[in-house]
């Protein structure tokens, strides 16, 4: 009885206790219900963008560069097809048996093995390496074979940079390279389409363009596993290529240019002078840049970087030299702006006997037996130097580079187009204080007269400064990328109406000119000053009378210069050495600055040979085989203009 | 009362046996099988292949099983509850000199045709154990400190020969259905309240004797994006499973977080992240509501059990197989820390299936048998 009592009890306990627990469970039942909603109800979209974060991953593919033709749409630089060997990272079970496997089939040199290493340890474990750029059908056709015995290694159809015109090009359009950190640090479109193994420009045009020329790159979506590999293609967003440009380089122009210049140190530039185009700017020695593409060898390198007429520098716009003679239609333009002299000033040249003088320093004309009584037009022919100086000592070196600036030269044609353009220095009494904190002697205003001294110029500026004279004296914005904004006719009827324009206040002064605005005072003066350069080429005693084009649709104007490269000592005057007796180092530049035709000015021209010697035998005759070029040229660009307008 | 006890035993026919099965139970029970099948089906990917295969035939025999055996008269249990204990120590004390290891813990015996794990049995075990243990014990006897510290002892003997192979999560389970029965008993709730306040005061020390992997799975709780590639790895993908799942889930063979491989143990422990993550909130909740049936069926049976022994063991083993399923689901829900706990029924592994089905057939002689008043 008692038992049953206490089984009673018991019973009535477990019912309670019971209660007590099932209450609890449901409350815990309650917890897990809202917490189950609070996922997949609440948060859903928070998770099901971390799931698909799990799931898909990106891909980047590599954008085609845009592709670079000349004015004449031939093809400067395109992408060519090339055989790479990429390893992908998670097929692969050991690597180095891979790397050695793939040494054995494909050439892979010592220091080629160091840099797959070092790209490995940058890799994530699902990215492809690329082992090889560039293979030849030979080796691809032997990894083809042996593929089967190498895991992870994928044979790929790619393009590369490709210039056809290799070593004629390469100071104008560059070179690519693969990117390197800085390069996307500093540029956002990198930085945007960075791809492993992508190309960017280092220098030329494929740099200063690259934002427009990389394109777009695309993406492959790929639903991947916890491993990382890929399962499917979920999308693919497709690559864009970058922008064509179109330069205003003339092919043809350019390419005789670089065979002038062959076997010589030197530069050539070709500028339309109302539009700016640069047609052709040659700098001689150049190098393959198509060797750069895949990364350069040391050999190659070290080839190019040791010659000693250095192919590395683009001597039109970073070469700095003096411009000796070929400043004197400047001088002149100068003088006569300012009034300093009249058209009947004369100076008499007594040749070296009698040389000039100044406060005891002699200074003397090239000529030795003298030019006799100079007046302006004459001086210019004959590119006398005595006249020159005392010109440069009555105008002022302030007032000359007032001009010379005016005229294009001290500032960079480009602007920032080329990181490696040089400003160039036209001196001043002021510059002189800041820069070399020295006050100004009257007799360095007389050597800036022939183009000597602090001065220095690169032959784009010269070559811009002539346009600026021919053209009649008018500001013009030298381009190399063709701009439809740059229209031939507008810039004629806004030079037509500035010609109508009463002359500013400031015409003297220190000013700014917009492009197209009217540079001078009196048109007379320049037409003398153009004149006297049309005599030093078609007339007898002109200095570049040999290079002359007797035909009249030819002919042309020009002006030669010789720059010293060191002062010419009494003794090395009495010696009067040959050009081939004088140490390579040592010889003269030659310059010449010409425009084309003479009677319906079109085109400028600079050359320059480093150590040619004389102007007027080193220099000149390549503007006569030039301007040929460039005249016979002219319609066919003039139809491409038209075409380019209508289009457009 | 012995007497009658015998007479009534011996009126059972056949036909009053399948009478008395509660086939609402079996039926609830089919149903959580087949979903089981279905995902072990999933996480393989839709093929039918290892573990499906094994988990199906699992599955059919132990199923069998609770059906043959819930004919053994619920008095033989009780007979034999003790021997079903110590058979249970004797296992686990074989398996802490001749068990298998893996992953770092040694679990398992080798019986060649699957790997059985006695702390499974264990939990079922102790709850047979303690359910016959107070049958006999007088409820004003309860309170004494005998009766107090026998089964503590009991519980702790298995608990601990289960942390030190080791395994917390089974520890946890057998010794939290060990304390639901002890409660069930009616131990005075005195006791529960100072031994918690104790455990508290206790717990630095508990924490310091721990494992490294245990401390860092508890820390990686608090704050899963700790070590989000390490110890926090489970909970972060296993929250995205299901958080992606949403309200109808992703479908079946749609889980992208399994099939891509990204869950952890799907088949084991993480299964109802899978199927969360393809069937979503309804299916989740029917998942749970059918579970809640289970339980309700079971403690229904207890009810309408006549002997202390029947009721104890129901309620015990309702209680036992709620906690099983709160604490794996809490613990994918990142609600608990990560310790090894399967889905009862739900998840792949033989022993906790065996274990499973095992409590339920005594359930079910409880209700063929619930007239027998059990004596001491």
């Amino acid at each position: 009885m008692i038992k049953k009592i206490g089984n009673l009890n018991k019973n009535k306990i477990i019912s309670r206790r019971l209660f007590v627990l099932v209450a609890a469970k449901i409350g815990l039942l309650g917890i897990v219900t809202s917490r189950l909603y609070n996922l997949q109800i609440s948060e859903k979209q928070k998770y099901e963008v971390l799931s698909d974060k799990n799931r898909i991953r990106e891909w980047k593919t590599p954008p085609q560069r845009g592709i670079i033709t000349d004015y004449f749409n031939n093809v400067i630089a395109d992408n060519q097809r090339v055989y790479q060997v990429h390893l992908s990272l998670e097929e692969v079970s050991n690597f180095n048996n891979s790397i050695f496997k793939l040494k054995n089939i494909i050439s892979l040199k010592e220091d080629e093995i160091k840099k797959i290493y070092e790209n490995k340890e940058k890799s994530k474990p699902w990215d492809t390496l690329i082992i090889s750029e560039n293979l030849s059908w030979k080796e691809f056709s032997k990894l083809n074979l042996y593929l089967h015995e190498l895991e992870g290694a994928k044979p790929v159809l790619s393009t590369s940079r490709h210039y056809p015109y290799s070593n004629d090009l390469v100071h104008v359009i560059g070179y690519v390279g693969d990117a390197t950190t800085k390069d996307i640090q500093n540029k956002k479109k990198i930085e945007e389409n960075f791809v492993p193994g992508l190309k960017v420009g280092k220098i030329g045009i494929e740099n200063s363009k690259d934002s427009d020329l990389i394109g777009n790159h695309g993406t492959k979506r790929y639903e991947v596993n916890a491993s990382g590999k890929k399962i499917s293609e979920i999308s693919y967003n497709k690559e864009t290529q970058g922008e064509n440009l179109r330069t205003t380089i003339d092919l043809e122009i350019q390419q005789l240019a670089q065979e002038l210049l062959k076997n010589q140190a030197g530069s050539i530039c070709v500028m339309d002078i109302y539009t700016g185009e640069v047609i052709a700017m040659a700098s001689s020695p150049t190098y393959d840049p198509n060797k750069f593409t895949h990364g350069i060898s040391t050999k190659d390198w070290n080839e190019i970087k040791n010659n000693k007429l250095r192919p590395l520098i683009n001597k039109s716009l970073a070469g700095l030299y003096s411009p000796g003679s070929t400043i004197k239609p400047l001088v002149a333009l100068a003088a006569l702006e300012y009034g300093i002299i009249d058209t009947k000033f004369k100076v008499n040249c007594k040749g070296h006997d009698h040389p000039y003088e100044l406060y005891g320093e002699r200074y003397h004309c090239w000529k030795k037996n003298g030019h006799g009584l100079m007046s302006m037009r004459n001086a210019i022919k004959q590119s006398c130097d005595i006249y020159f100086y005392e010109v440069a000592r009555l105008l002022g070196v302030d007032k000359l580079s007032l001009i010379a600036k005016r005229y294009g030269l001290g500032s960079k044609v480009l602007e920032d187009f080329f990181l490696e353009e040089k400003k160039g220095i036209v001196p001043s009494t002021q510059w002189k204080k800041q820069v070399l904190e020295q006050s100004w002697y009257l007799g360095e205003t007389v050597i800036t007269g022939i183009g000597q001294g602090y001065i220095q110029t690169t032959p784009l500026q010269l070559c811009l400064m002539t346009a600026q004279l021919a053209n009649g004296g008018f500001k013009i914005k030298p381009n190399l990328i063709h701009d439809k904004e740059i229209d031939l006719e507008m810039i004629k009827s806004k030079i037509e109406s500035e010609k109508k324009k009463s002359v500013s206040q400031n015409i003297l002064k220190d000013h700014q000119f917009k492009h197209y605005e009217r540079l001078y005072r009196n048109p007379n003066n320049l037409k003398l000053v153009l004149d006297a350069m049309y005599g030093s080429t078609n007339e007898q005693f002109g200095t570049s009378f040999r290079s002359r084009h007797k035909e009249d649709k030819y002919k042309f104007a020009g002006k030669t210069g010789t720059s010293q490269v060191k002062r010419i000592t009494d003794q090395d005057r009495e010696l009067d050495l040959d050009l081939e007796e004088i140490e390579y180092k040592s010889r003269d530049h030659a310059l010449f600055i010409a425009f084309a035709p003479f009677d319906k000015p079109r085109y400028s021209l600079s050359v320059l040979i480093e150590h040619g010697g004389s102007g007027s035998k080193a220099a000149a005759p390549l503007a006569n085989k030039l301007i040929k070029k460039i005249v016979d040229r002219h319609e066919s660009r003039e139809k491409i203009r038209k075409d380019l307008k209508n289009i457009a | 009362m012995i007497l009658s006890t015998s007479l009534n035993s011996n009126s059972y026919s056949f036909i009053d046996k399948l009478r008395a099965v509660d086939y609402f139970l079996i039926i609830i029970v089919a149903i959580i099988g087949s979903l089981s099948v279905f995902s072990i089906y999933s996480t393989e990917s839709g093929n039918f292949s290892f573990y499906t295969k094994n988990h199906l035939i699992r599955f059919l025999v132990f199923f069998s099983m609770f059906l043959i055996l819930s004919f053994i008269r619920v008095s033989a249990w009780y007979r034999q509850a003790y021997i079903f204990y110590i058979l249970g120590i004797l296992l686990l004390l074989f398996v802490m000199f001749f068990g298998i290891s893996a992953s770092g813990s040694k679990r398992w015996i080798n019986l060649f045709i699957m790997n059985l794990q006695p702390s499974e049995l264990m939990k079922i075990a102790v709850i047979v154990c303690f359910a016959r243990y107070y049958h006999r014990i007088q409820s004003s006897d309860i309170q004494s400190y005998k009766y107090l510290l026998q089964p503590i002892i009991l519980l702790l003997i298995p608990c601990y020969l289960v942390i030190t192979q080791p395994d917390l999560g089974t520890a946890i389970l057998i010794a939290g259905s060990g304390l639901a029965i002890i409660w069930l008993a009616g131990l005075n709730l005195k006791y529960f309240v100072y031994s918690g306040l104790i455990l508290m005061v206790s717990l630095p020390f508990v924490i310091s004797i721990l494992k490294p992997y245990q401390k860092s799975r508890i820390l990686t709780f608090f704050n899963p994006e700790r070590d989000p590639l390490g110890a926090g790895y489970q909970i972060i993908q296993s929250k995205i499973a299901i958080g992606s799942g949403g309200f109808l889930g992703k479908g079946f063979l749609q889980g992208t977080q399994s099939y891509l491989e990204f869950l952890p143990e799907k088949h084991t422990d993480f299964i109802f992240t899978l199927f969360s993550e393809e069937f979503g909130f309804v299916g989740s909740i029917i998942l749970i509501f059918l579970y809640a049936l289970l339980i309700y069926r079971i403690i229904r049976i207890g009810f309408l059990s006549r002997s202390f022994f029947a009721k104890l063991y129901c309620f015990g083993f309702a209680s036992a197989l709620f906690l099983y399923i709160f604490v794996n689901i809490a613990m994918v829900l990142g609600l608990l820390p990560i310790v090894g706990a399967p889905l009862p029924i739900m998840s792949y592994g033989g022993s906790s299936m065996l274990s499973i089905m095992l409590g339920l057939s005594i359930v079910m002689s409880c209700k063929i048998y619930s007239r027998d008043p059990i004596g001491s």
